[in-house]
């Protein structure tokens, strides 16, 4: 029994020392932690429960049948964050770089099957170099298996990427499919090809931070969600996602302790309005004063700015926020504004996440770029994940509502359940000005007869209280007593029932 | 007494009359311009009168509209606060003529003494001891080439009209007097309307001792005794004290007597100030009379107990002074701290925008130690570029000068203040500094302890300990109600993990929990680092709260508290570091992480404030020399010189005078 013991032992602690202190060296040196060192941060201590140590790639090519590591690559199992469960995979860099075989690929679609089975979230952290090319089209089988399992889960249990180190060709598509990417910064890239296939093909020369970097991906692509300084700071802030995410599709939202007194009021946010109309201002003071303890946890925080997008908690509980930010392109609605938000509120309702919107929007945006990018089908999505969204949604309408873009953000028509103004509210077709160069064109010569029916236009339409009026706002309330009603609302909310009617699925405009 | 009186400012001080009124049972009315239509002194006053836009030369500088504002309003009185109309003759005058009084000196004093040049004049015949210098009008900057080297450098030019450090420059040779005499001149004439300027001898290593007086209409003068005011950046004052540590009794006599008889000489009526410059010998100078109410006026109450705009209502509607020389008593120490908007990090630009945070420590009285924060703003007010960019006075008083500055440094570790950058960490980091605290003071203090300017304060070996210990204890509180979140895989054991690492920046501090348990309030017995005993850490903390108070082994302890990612900006006597918790395994792994070095800026030169391109005084392709003028910037009607900061050739210029620039925007490229 000894010698059958220790002979236990020596397999794990084969498996544990994966591609070598050589390379785990070579990787601090990068860098970056081990895959194993990762799963140490990211997991409660003692908590990572492994899986599948053993196994090992059948291939035989290229003189694959010598070059054996158990694991093959990938470090597979689950374990706590704060004590819940999630499922993790991890590619280890330092065993064939990490790169995808059959068998490297069947241990993680075991664990998506068992993700997905057990209802818990899943975590993939990404290092690796691709495809095994020595296996061919097994490998490519084993892509095809993972991506169908990213798809049946998405919308059931939360699915979370973390690249931290290369992640190319294959291997980007699950990721893709999965709720959230996050980045490292400078140690961390993704692309379909890589540096030398685009110069070969395109005469394009360019370094890999450049075609898919972290800066790249958190401003101009927009694939990943938000981008980390190193390895221990991603995965701490994982840690903190997780914390706010229900652990699958039929969960409760989890509930946290909070001593933020529910019916916090916030006298600052009564000038938070500037008198100037076209003076910006920061919408994410209003957030950090309205949710608990200021605790947001942005979404694409540096893609499409002029919308804002994150986590938060009322009483305890996890909130959806979406806020036009009107410091940034006067927090129009173009191309990217809409789709960011489009895919975050659909992600809430996925999960029973409440939202709650914080409107400032002067319309969409006009121009050529909009026009002939396909802004109308970019902004339906918009429209469309809030009109399809089920879960409670409150909104509160600062200061502009204009146009298409008022209906757009989750207003009364769109099924909202509580719709709030602040008295600094318009709510209108558009800006005075505008209406008036429309509606008496024929006036344009005569200053003074504008500058009057300007002024009788922003009388008649500047405020909340024509919308109020007709029942599309529930309440003009006090931007000081916003927290506390939003709280209120949001209780009556709770036990919220609303279906949509049988579909296969809808077909929203992609 | 008055039934209404008129406030003809804004900010701190029209909040600071209107509460003295009020207390008298005196209607108040408010002015405002545009930019003030939110204003605290607005919402404060009976009434209020709009008087015109946010440029003060067309709202509070215009005698015209104030005088309006009282004649709507049927206020019988207008205090004019410090600054705006508060010394200018013409303003008590015009409002005479309509039967309003000035709470403050006859029109006649003010001439007196208003005019820097005038009042050497009347000091001499006073026979008040005075500085030599010369006192007619600088006609060109060859003129005050001429007349400094007559003196003897190093001198000081400064504006006839000016006072509060604006249009003030000391120049060490002919080049700096020829290049202060421009910029004094200009800053002069756009501050107040006035552009002469005179030059005197600077005296070494002076301090700067003020004697505050008060007379009535009946010929009666005393004084409260003197304000130390060494504590200064570019001639602004940025703390104050009475007494001061300098003084002995007779020193303090044969002073406040000289300022008594200049009061006298110029038939004083109200309450006044009287500047000395003093050696450390304890000789001193008069330097200038201030004929208004000082901005550092609480020193002087908190340690007389005597209400000082209360006095000037009383003595301006008539009355004689109730107080005589014999009754003044001098009771324990006040240190006032001046808050203001300008980023000390940024050799103290001017900072403007919205007061996302503004929460001051609470006033009150404990029995010892007072608090009293004198300011005109509330959390959401808006900083503008417009007006004096100080947002509060914060002064402490106790029994003596080292409790006093201790209750100050106390009070501003408390004193929270978001959404634009400010002077506390500098203010901070003053309070804690031996030199300050052992009252060894001069007008140079601030040039000679941070010669490089004001850098963050290094975490020292008694700070460590403290801040380790309030990281810990919030990361505890953290981590326990994370415990307990539903949907546990097992419940929680509810046991504190015992050893933990607190990173204070770059530095790993290991850290041991004894005993205790989390919960509030928390009580913990740690371990810190190599100490050999442990220490009870007790807090109410509660997670979202920007103060971290509590006890550290019996002695309070106040941090600022910012959230970061994984942890917390702690900010504490003018210290500002990183805090993040973990447990060793982490910490252990946190030490693989690489370095990063921040991007390079230093290829460009930057605005560092918001504000107006005055000036680029270099083209593109030009070589230039360490410390010579690149551009010029004027924010807040302070006229910043930005100069090179190496030897660097000019690339390309993107700004261009009359340019509206944002922080960090770029002005030029160098090579």
């Amino acid at each position: 029994m000894k010698e059958i013991l220790a002979e236990l032992e020596r397999r794990r602690s084969e498996a544990w020392a994966g591609g070598g202190e050589k390379r785990f060296a070579a990787q601090h040196a990068r860098g970056k932690l081990t895959a194993r060192e990762r799963i140490q941060v990211l997991l409660d201590e003692h908590s990572f429960e492994e899986i599948d140590i053993y196994v090992e790639h059948r291939c035989t090519d290229f003189g694959m049948a010598d070059q054996k590591v158990p694991g093959d690559g990938v470090v597979t199992g689950s374990g706590t964050i704060n004590g819940r469960t999630v499922y993790l995979f991890a590619k280890d860099f330092t065993v064939f770089g990490g790169s995808l075989s059959e068998t490297h690929a069947a241990k993680i679609v075991k664990l998506q099957d068992m993700a997905l089975r057990n209802r818990a979230p899943i975590i993939g952290l990404f290092d690796a170099g691709g495809a095994r090319i020595q296996e061919g089209v097994a490998a490519l089988g084993g892509y095809g298996e993972v991506f169908q399992r990213n798809v049946l889960a998405s919308g059931v249990i939360p699915q979370i990427s973390v690249i931290m180190g290369p992640c190319a060709g294959g291997d980007v598509y699950s990721p893709a499919m999965t709720d959230f990417i996050f980045m490292v910064r400078d140690t961390s890239y993704m692309f379909v090809t890589g540096p030398d296939v685009v110069k070969t093909v395109t005469n394009e020369i360019v370094t890999s931070e450049e075609l898919g970097g972290a800066s790249i991906h958190t401003t101009k692509s927009s694939v990943a969600d938000g981008s980390f300084e190193n390895d221990v700071e991603a995965l701490l802030q994982v840690r903190r996602l997780v914390d706010f995410l229900p652990a699958h599709n039929k969960a409760e939202l989890p509930e946290i302790q909070t001593w933020d007194d529910q019916d916090r009021v916030e006298l600052s946010l009564d000038t938070l309005i500037p008198d100037n109309p076209n003076k910006p201002y920061d919408m994410k003071e209003l957030i950090l004063k309205v949710v608990d303890e200021g605790d947001f946890f942005e979404i694409q925080a540096n893609h499409a700015k002029n919308i804002l997008c994150g986590l938060a908690r009322m009483e305890g509980r996890t909130v959806g926020i979406v806020a036009n930010q009107p410091m940034v392109l006067a927090g129009v609605l173009d191309i990217d504004a809409s789709k960011k938000a489009a895919r975050f509120v659909r992600f809430c309702d996925c999960f029973n996440i409440p939202v709650v919107t914080f409107v400032d929007v002067p319309g969409f945006l006009p121009g050529t770029a909009q026009e002939y990018g396909g802004l109308i089908k970019h902004g339906a999505k918009l429209l469309f994940a809030y009109a399809e969204a089920t879960v409670p949604k409150i909104t509160v309408i600062t200061r502009k509502a204009y146009g298409g873009a008022y209906d757009v953000m989750s207003s009364k028509h769109l099924r909202g359940d509580f719709n709030y103004a602040w008295p600094t509210a318009e709510i209108a077709v558009m800006g005075a000005k505008g209406a008036v160069e429309i509606l008496y064109r024929s006036e344009l010569g005569d200053a003074a007869k504008i500058a009057e029916r300007t002024a009788e236009y922003q009388r008649r339409f500047a405020n909340p209280f024509v919308a109020a009026e007709r029942g599309y706002i529930d309440d003009v309330i006090k931007p000081r007593a916003t927290r506390s009603r939003i709280n209120r609302a949001l209780r009556l909310c709770r036990n919220k029932q609303q279906e949509n009617p049988w579909k296969k699925h809808d077909n929203i405009p992609l | 007494m008055f039934k209404k009186i008129l406030i003809a400012n804004r900010g701190e001080i029209a909040c600071r009359v209107i509460k003295t009124a009020r207390r008298m049972g005196i209607k108040t009315v408010a002015v405002y311009s545009d930019a003030d239509r939110d204003a605290v002194h607005v919402e404060m006053a009976d009434e209020a009168v709009h008087i015109g836009p946010a440029i003060a030369a067309e709202s509070y500088l215009v005698i015209d509209k104030i005088v309006d504002a009282c004649l709507k309003t049927g206020a019988e009185a207008v205090h004019p606060g410090y600054g705006f109309l508060s010394e200018r003759s013409a303003f008590p005058k015009a409002l005479a003529e309509k039967g309003i009084v000035f709470i403050g000196p006859n029109p006649g004093a003010i001439d007196a003494m208003g005019d820097k040049i005038e009042s050497k004049k009347f000091a001499n015949a006073a026979n008040v001891s005075t500085v030599p210098g010369y006192l007619g009008v600088i006609e060109d900057a060859e003129h005050a080439v001429r007349i400094a080297g007559e003196i003897g450098y190093p001198v000081m030019i400064k504006a006839s009209a000016g006072g509060g450090g604006k249009g003030m420059r000391i120049a060490w040779s002919d080049a700096e007097a020829r290049e202060g005499y421009s910029l004094s001149k200009a800053e002069a004439a756009a501050s107040f309307g006035d552009d002469r300027v005179f030059v005197e001898k600077f005296i070494v290593d002076p301090r700067h001792i003020e004697i505050q007086v008060l007379g009535d209409k009946h010929g009666n003068v005393i004084y409260l005794g003197e304000r130390e005011c060494s504590i200064q950046r570019r001639n602004q004052k940025v703390i104050e004290e009475a007494p001061s540590p300098l003084l002995d009794e007779a020193t303090r006599r044969a002073m406040g007597e000289q300022a008594c008889a200049l009061a006298r000489a110029v038939g004083y009526d109200s309450a006044g100030t009287v500047e000395f410059v003093a050696g450390q010998d304890k000789s001193f100078f008069f330097l200038e009379m201030n004929t208004r109410l000082q901005v550092e006026h609480p020193v002087t109450e908190l340690i007389t107990g005597i209400d000082l705009v209360e006095q000037m209502i009383r003595v301006a509607y008539g009355e004689k002074l109730a107080i005589r020389q014999a009754d003044v008593k001098l009771d324990g120490w006040a240190v006032e701290s001046r808050i203001y908007a300008e980023d000390p990090f940024r050799n103290f630009l001017p900072s403007i925008g919205r007061l996302v945070r503004y929460r001051p420590p609470e006033e009150g009285f404990d029995g010892e130690i007072t608090v009293r924060n004198d300011t005109g703003v509330v959390e959401g007010s808006e900083i503008s570029m417009y007006y004096d960019p100080m947002i509060a006075k914060l002064v402490t008083h106790a029994p003596t000068r080292l409790e006093a500055i201790e209750a100050q440094s106390a009070a501003l570790d408390a004193f929270i203040i978001d959404g634009i950058q400010h002077n506390i960490p500098f203010l901070t980091s003053l309070h804690a500094s031996e030199r300050w605290r052992e009252g060894r003071l001069s007008t140079g203090f601030i040039k000679e302890e941070y010669p490089d300017g004001f850098l963050t304060s290094e975490v020292d070996a008694e700070a460590k300990p403290l801040l380790a210990a309030a990281a810990l204890a919030m990361e505890v509180v953290r981590q326990s109600r994370l415990d307990a979140l539903p949907g546990r895989l097992r419940p929680s054991t509810a046991t504190l993990a015992r050893d933990w690492v607190v990173k204070l920046d770059k530095d790993y501090i290991p850290v041991t929990v004894d005993e205790g348990f989390a919960d509030i309030p928390l009580e913990l017995d740690v371990v810190i680092g190599d100490a050999a005993e442990p220490v009870t850490i007790s807090s109410r903390w509660v997670p979202g709260d920007l103060l971290w108070s509590g006890e550290i082994g019996g002695s309070a302890l106040t941090v600022q508290v910012r959230p970061i990612p994984n942890g917390s900006e702690l900010r504490y006597r003018g210290i500002s570091v990183k805090a993040q918790v973990m447990s060793p395994r982490i910490a252990k792994l946190d030490q693989l992480m690489p370095e990063k070095a921040p991007p390079d800026t230093s290829r460009f030169l930057l605005c560092p404030m918001p504000g107006l391109i005055v000036s680029i005084d270099v083209v593109e392709g030009q070589q230039v020399k360490a410390g010579e003028m690149l551009a010029i910037v004027e924010a807040m009607k302070m006229q910043n010189v930005l100069r090179a900061e190496r030897d660097l050739t000019v690339k390309t210029i993107k700004g261009k005078p009359g340019d509206s620039m944002a922080v960090d925007a770029v002005i030029m490229e160098f090579a």
